[in-house]
């Protein structure tokens, strides 16, 4: 009988696939289908202190825009009872925890302290299991320097450590000068897990209008390699968790991820694109893997491919142009 | 009983009992009765139960017509039932009024009492509505004031269902249903105290049911419906009794006394005036005033006007009484006195008659307070003055210089009555900066966190984009009941720097009072910028200055262009209403009020404001002396004409009252082209051009919705002269190679609205965000600009036969004939009307269904609709909201007539006529601009032709000899009046075959009365009448007009302006009726207007607004339905959750929001594919056809 079960933030799950945060977690229909086709986990869709605030503002804006128009019109919308706020959000893992029995993880991305306090702790109330915090900085200013920018991170993780009981996660973009030490501090400010990497949004050029356009690709298999580089180089190195996310199609992505150190993998894109369903052949997939290749199970193969395992580890710690030398100077 | 206390208007007073006391409540739009039927379309909504315990059903009609036909209903199906309305509304129901008074059934309307469109509309308060059901047999019941409104609310439904007469419950439009007031709130217990079971119960007995059926609603022959309508009479001979007794009774229980007339005054007056609404309390407040003074004066006000009850009112007036004066707040031309005055007169004419009085006083009558005309004290005071003459005036005028009649009573406008232990504030703001919002709120605190009494009533002006509102704000310990506009303020804050050199802001400020005034120059500098006559007034009348810079306040936390929570908390931290601490914690915990709903990063930026507001407020040290040289500016230029000089100017200066009936057109008939005098200059920011990148495509300027940037080509020769700053290019048009090319911008009448650089498409190479057209400041730029506008007017228009009418870059350099209009900035109407204008404004006439197109269209004082070089433009007017379709059909059956008869007349005077010419002329097919123009030419020479023929003869023709150049009529509106009241009419008009052109300017929703849903209202949207997302689907009125044989278009500028452009010249050139369906963006779609045109781009790729055409004309070979967008591309939520009013409902009902977003969807798929199957059968039989064609010709 193979195991193919994994720890993760304290949890024992079934195997290492979890569903990462997407908008196919809005409908806890999902869910249940999510857990039916073998998800051992979810991530649910991110709360998004930003767009709360943009959304109150928003409608605060334009139910004043169409008042006192003239004496005929003072006002142009009924005023309604508004569920703005997490309140919708926090209904949803509510019901997410009534619907599931795999652990549900919420999402959190603030933009202020308080914010990331607040809901950090209606989330734990709501239910949640643990919190994943979906950290999402762009350091544009000039005027920040790279300390500064680490002291936001460490300091708001430290404070929803210190709101909540529940594990927390880090969800972080690779773009850390020292990311090794960076993900060090991270743990030591109170993250029970590292998930690694947040894929930032990367504005595109219409060359027609001459305009930025949002552009969400779906992430390929080679998405995957920055992830196993770094899952590789932090193995050990950390005592947190380690998640990755980005570019796991496949059951060898599965079975890479596992053998560079992390507990488990997470699913977007390949979910996006085969459909929630896609979990069950996947699973499988996973299962054959480690029969045709006699692993006894999933825990006996994490790390196993991670810097410290590998007979030759400068192999990650090498940069891109130099292979073109010797392939055999590189072993 | 502990009744809490509330400060609510009229219109929600009254429509608290109505809902509290009914079952079935039908409803529709009109001002101001609108938020009576909002507040109850939210209540239910809401789940609010009336004193039975159940949630009334709410139900939004078509019409007038139709929600009384429906309330009719409901009390014949034995339901408690009830409606509101207002002026032409309630003249919709007076059909059905005969019918509901005939049956006698218990019921009570609520009227927000509003003028009647005669010579023109207007929308404010006075009696010619009520007055106008007099006859129908409804009782009359007045209310005075915003607490007599909820009592006489409750009072009416006690007594009509008791009586079974039903009741027309009324108060004044605006000046009660709009005043906010601090009033004692009814309790569940009173009401179910006053609304007897018993009485409820007979009514429902009397329903209609099949388990006991009757027979209602016979036609009776001459031999008894004589009889049958005396039936009646002691039903209303009981009425007086029957409501007074409901008052007594009331009053036992609340404690409120209410008389069907009551007298207040000297014991032993000698002079009296009667009154009806909210004219008692001015006259109340003045007879206290003189009485106090020793004077033998009374009013006597009456509730109760039907059944008039002689017998209650002279038990009321004094005996001493020597003389009367009856004011009537209505006019009936021709009439020997208006109603109330003849009431009065039969009374006590009856009653001397009948011994029941010793002698007959002197009695006189006049009118008063037409359109919400002031009534003042002062002119209370004047009709006593006048009583006291040996020969008062009769049939008089009061308020207004009637200098045509001379029948005017004279006055003091000095006089005042106002209570030095009252407060006094007035506000000048802008619409849209929050100043009327946070004036309401300031009246809530006050009335609802002291013991203060409180009064709040807001002016408008008539525009949509940059109006001026006056906020005139009372509180004091006593109540306040003085129903008219603050004359002598001890508070006076200006919002808007720019209103001190447009309008005199100071001219109410008492000696010594408050100014505050928000300022973007600092204490220290604010006084050498202020006009002189400001200074002036400062230092004469001794006032308090003080100073902050709200915009700046507002940008630092996050509030915008929204200064409302700033200037509040100035006025309660000057006013000392409350101490410091305490009116900052009332602020804030009304804004918690008020916006906690919407968010807590909303409170946050207001505390936020509130907060930063009292360090950046200070006083001024007020010199003793003026400094400035800058005076009040002209409201118009020198050299605008005289009409536009004597009679507009006061009106836009604000001063219309002052003037005289002689200055105004008798009939209603204005001059058009008079908003180019009116200089607004609204705009922060307006359009520049850089003429080294522009394409000359011309985008720009057609999707203006002011018309205010507009392009020319013309000969290089003519820049002799030119202003320096003048820029030009080189004409890229191959006709006009050689020429030169200029976008110009009139820089005081744009609003900045933005959309031309939105549409702009060209962009710079090295620097993508600078467009050939960008948005700059205006101030420093305005008198060049000016210069530049002026000089760009006085070049030539381009000929009009030598542009293509299909290309848009050409059809840009036509002279639009609507400029400058008072539209909503970036509004989505006025591009379609501007370019109707442009393309055949000079030989069309409009007619204008009521609503936002003709407010903006045709609201005095000044006209959008201007002429061209030749003196010809568009003739307009405005019918009616609901009859408009027929009204343009009168029109084009009037100009088909006036053609034939010319031609008949042409044709009898043809021996003594050029052969040819007359030939020429009967011959003439029209078709196109240069056609028209050579027999434009032709009729030119016949009248010349004609001078020389004895008069006689050629008078006939030469009256109408225009008439034989092709006309357009366009009958224009909005959905509301298109899909709804004006539907039927509509459909007649489609199925007339007429040659008419209809344009629909589709904003799916009632924007002018404030955004209630029409049946163009999408599934899934919020309305009001639709608070929980309109269930159903919009109504596909082209596929319905399609069954015709009618031109039908559906068009978008945003989306295709070729199409667009295209639809109008086939909607014109169509022999027969032609109906437009233009998307229009609109502030009642929730989302900032210089996103209009991606939304309308969004809306046709969601296939939400499908562009198409049908063309029952078209060529041989051509398909008649035909799709001009493609298959939808992008999902329907992509298009309408960027509009407030479809996030509104995900935010509030997300479940409601998924569920109707995906029946939406389902809509569009549907439509979608029947449209496919149209558009491919269409084809289809268009190839056979050719194909037919091929074979009978033997090709």
């Amino acid at each position: 009988m193979i195991d193919l079960s994994t720890r993760y933030l304290g949890f024992k799950l079934r195997n290492p696939l979890v569903v990462s945060s997407l908008p196919l977690c809005k409908e806890i229909e999902n869910l249940r289908r999510m857990e039916d086709a073998g998800a051992s986990a979810v991530v649910l869709h991110s709360l998004f202190e930003e767009q709360i605030n943009i959304e109150s503002n928003e409608l605060d804006r334009f139910l004043w825009d169409g008042s006192d128009v003239s004496a005929e019109s003072a006002t142009m919308f009924a005023d309604l009872n508004y569920h703005l706020g997490p309140d919708g959000y926090l209904e949803h893992i509510r019901q997410a925890k009534q619907a599931i029995s795999i652990p549900v993880i919420a999402s959190l991305n603030g933009v202020s302290r308080g914010g990331w306090v607040r809901y950090a702790r209606d989330m734990q109330q709501a239910g949640a299991d643990a919190i994943e915090l979906n950290v999402y900085f762009i350091p544009a200013d000039p005027a920040s320097s790279s300390e500064e920018i680490e002291k936001l991170y460490l300091d708001l993780v430290t404070e929803v450590r210190n709101t909540v009981s529940i594990p927390v996660a880090v969800k972080v973009g690779p773009y850390f000068s020292a990311f090794a030490n960076m993900a060090q501090r991270l743990e030591a400010a109170g993250a029970n897990g590292i998930v690694i990497f947040n894929r930032f949004y990367q504005p595109d050029f219409d060359l027609e209008s001459l305009e930025v356009k949002s552009s969400l690709t779906l992430s390929t298999r080679g998405t995957l390699l920055l992830r196993l580089h770094w899952a590789a180089m932090l193995y050990g190195h950390i005592h947190s968790d380690i998640a990755i996310t980005g570019g796991v199609h496949t059951a060898e992505d599965v079975v890479k991820s596992m053998m560079a150190g992390a507990k488990v993998t997470m699913l977007a894109s390949a979910l996006l694109e085969k459909g929630i369903d896609y979990l069950r052949p996947l699973r499988d997939s996973l299962e054959a893997w480690l029969e045709k290749n006699e692993y006894e199970s999933i825990q006996q193969m994490q790390g196993s491919m991670s810097q410290q395992s590998v007979p030759n580890p400068k192999a990650f710690q090498r940069a891109n142009y130099m292979k073109l030398l010797s392939q055999y100077a590189m072993k | 009983m502990n009744r809490i206390k509330v400060t609510i208007d009229g219109t929600e007073a009254a429509a608290y009992v109505a809902h509290k006391t009914n079952e079935v409540i039908a409803i529709y739009p009109i001002t101001p009765s609108s938020p009576m039927a909002e507040f109850s379309d939210q209540w239910s909504a809401e789940g609010k139960p009336n004193i039975w315990g159940s949630v009334p059903q709410v139900m939004e009609m078509q019409s007038e017509g139709g929600a009384v036909a429906a309330l009719h209903g409901a009390l014949q199906g034995g339901s408690l039932a009830t409606t509101f309305t207002s002026s032409q509304g309630l003249l919709l129901m007076i059909p059905n009024m005969y019918k509901i008074a005939g049956e006698l059934t218990a019921c009570v309307i609520h009227v927000a009492a509003r003028a009647i469109a005669a010579q023109a509309l207007s929308i404010f308060g006075d009696h010619q509505d009520v007055m106008a059901v007099r006859q129908t047999g409804w009782a009359l019941l007045a209310s005075n004031n915003v607490q007599e409104v909820m009592d006489t609310a409750l009072i009416a439904q006690a007594a009509s269902l008791e009586s079974r007469v039903p009741f027309v419950h009324f108060f004044d439009g605006f000046r009660t249903s709009h005043e906010v007031s601090k009033v004692e709130q009814l309790t569940m217990e009173d009401m179910r105290a006053m609304v007897p079971e018993e009485f409820v119960r007979q009514h429902r007995l009397r329903s209609l049911s099949p388990d006991r059926p009757v027979l209602r609603g016979t036609a009776q022959n001459p031999d008894v419906y004589f009889q049958g309508r005396e039936t009646v009479n002691p039903y209303y001979l009981a009425v007086p009794a029957i409501l007074q007794k409901a008052m007594d009774r009331f009053a036992a229980i609340v404690g409120r006394q209410y008389k069907l007339f009551e007298y207040v005054g000297a014991a032993d007056a000698e002079r009296v005036v009667i009154l009806m609404g909210s004219g008692c309390d001015v006259a109340t407040e003045t007879v206290n005033k003189l009485v106090s003074q020793g004077e033998k004066v009374g009013v006597l006000k009456v509730r109760l006007f039907r059944p008039f009850s002689a017998e209650h009112f002279i038990a009321e007036l004094p005996s001493s009484v020597r003389s009367i004066s009856v004011l009537d707040r209505t006019k009936e031309p021709g009439s020997s006195g208006e109603p109330l005055y003849q009431e009065v007169l039969t009374a006590l004419a009856e009653s001397l008659a009948a011994g029941k009085i010793g002698s007959m006083p002197r009695i006189v009558g006049g009118r008063y307070g037409l359109g919400s005309k002031e009534f003042t004290p002062a002119m209370v005071k004047g009709v006593f003055d006048d009583l006291a003459q040996a020969v008062p005036h009769n049939h008089f005028s009061l308020g207004i210089n009637d200098d045509v009649t001379n029948n005017s009573i004279p006055y003091d406008p000095k006089f005042s009555t106002e209570d030095p232990g009252t407060v006094r504030a007035l506000f000048f703001g802008l619409g849209a900066d929050g100043t009327v919002g946070a004036n309401k709120n300031s009246i809530k605190i006050i009335g609802e966190d002291t013991d203060n009494y409180a009064q709040g009533y807001f002016v408008y002006d008539s525009k949509k984009s940059g109006s001026i509102t006056t906020s005139h704000l009372r509180f004091g310990p006593k109540p306040i009941h003085s129903s008219y506009l603050i004359t002598r303020a001890n508070f006076v804050a200006c919002h808007q720097f720019g209103f001190l050199e447009r309008i005199n802001v100071l001219k109410n400020a008492d000696e010594g009072a408050v100014f505050l005034l928000n300022s973007q120059y600092g204490k220290d500098e604010v006084w050498d910028k202020l006009p002189r006559p400001v200074q002036q007034q400062i230092i004469s009348k001794k006032l308090q200055f003080y100073v902050i810079d709200g915009y700046s306040v507002a940008k630092e936390t996050g509030m915008g262009q929204r200064i409302n929570t700033i200037m509040q908390t100035c006025f309660f931290a000057i006013s000392g209403v409350l101490p410091r601490e305490e009116a900052i914690d009332a602020i804030k915990k009304a804004i918690k009020k008020t916006y906690g709903k919407r968010g807590e990063s909303v409170i946050e930026k207001n505390f936020a404001a509130v907060d930063s507001t009292l360090a950046n407020l200070f006083r001024v040290e007020v010199p003793a002396q003026t400094s400035s040289k800058v005076e009040l500016r002209p409201p118009v230029p020198a050299q605008a004409p005289e009409f536009v000089q004597d009679v507009l100017a006061p009106m836009i200066f604000g001063v219309g009252d002052d003037l005289p009936v002689s200055k105004l057109p008798c009939d209603g008939t204005f001059p058009t082209g008079t908003a180019q005098w009116e200089k607004r200059n609204i705009a922060l920011e307006i359009p520049s051009w850089d003429e080294s990148l522009c394409i000359q495509c011309g985008k720009c300027s057609l999707v203006c919705p002011h018309a205010v940037i507009r392009g020319k080509v013309y000969s290089s020769d003519l820049l002799a002269g030119a202003p320096e700053s003048f820029k030009s290019a080189d004409a890229k048009w191959k006709n006009f190679a050689g020429m030169k090319f200029t976008i110009q911008v009139a820089p005081e009448d744009c609003t900045g609205c933005g959309l031309c650089v939105e549409a702009c498409p060209s962009k710079s190479k090295s620097e993508a965000k600078h467009k050939a057209i960008n948005m700059v400041p205006q101030p420093e730029i305005r008198e060049r600009e000016a210069r530049n506008w002026d000089f760009f007017l006085n070049l030539p228009d381009a000929p009009r036969e030598q542009l293509s009418l299909t290309q848009i870059k050409d059809v840009q350099l036509l002279r639009p004939l609507f400029e400058f209009s008072g539209a909503c900035s970036g509004c989505g109407e006025t591009p379609y009307i501007k370019l109707l204008t442009q393309l055949f404004g000079d030989r069309t006439i409009i007619a204008n269904a009521t609503g936002c197109s003709s407010i903006y269209g045709g609201n005095l004082p000044t006209a959008p609709y201007t002429i061209n070089k030749d003196g010809r433009g568009v003739a307009w007017s405005n019918s009616l909201f609901e009859d408009n379709a027929e009204f343009g059909l009168g029109i084009r059956l009037s100009m088909d007539k006036n053609e034939s008869y010319a031609r008949e007349l042409l044709v009898r005077l043809a021996a003594k006529l050029p052969e040819e010419l007359v030939k020429a002329i009967l011959n003439a097919s029209q078709n196109g601009e240069a056609e028209i123009a050579a027999q434009r030419a032709r009729v030119a020479q016949l009248k010349q032709a004609l001078a020389g023929i004895d008069p006689q003869e050629a008078s006939a023709l030469l009256d109408i000899a225009d008439m034989l150049v092709k006309k357009a009529v366009w009958i224009v509106g909005g959905d509301g009046w298109a899909y709804d009241i004006g539907y039927g009419g509509l459909d007649h008009v489609l199925a007339s075959g007429r040659n008419v052109n209809i344009l629909v300017l589709d904003t799916e929703v009632y924007s002018n009365t404030g955004g209630q849903a029409s049946k163009a209202t999408p599934r899934g949207a919020v309305a009001k009448f639709a608070a929980a997302g309109k269930s159903g689907p919009k109504k596909d009125l082209a596929l319905l007009a399609a069954n015709y044989p009618v031109y039908v278009a559906r068009i978008a500028l945003g989306a295709n302006d070729v199409q667009t452009v295209k639809a109008f010249n086939e909607a014109e050139a169509y022999n027969g009726p032609s109906l437009i369906l233009a998307y229009c963006h609109c502030i009642g779609q929730g989302y900032d207007l210089i996103h209009g045109l991606d939304q309308q781009k969004l809306a046709v790729q969601s296939g939400h607004w499908p562009l198409m055409r049908y063309n029952p004309d078209a060529k041989a070979g051509q398909p008649k339905f035909v799709l001009d967008s493609r298959e939808p591309s992008i999902p329907l939520e992509q298009y309408i959750y960027n509009e407030t009013r479809y996030t509104m409902l995900r935010q509030s009902d997300p479940e409601a929001a998924k569920e109707l977003l995906g029946l939406a969807q389902q809509d569009v798929d549907n439509r979608w594919k029947r449209y496919e199957a149209l558009a491919r059968d269409s084809a289809a039989a268009a190839t056979e056809a050719t194909a037919a064609a091929s074979v009978t010709s033997g090709d």
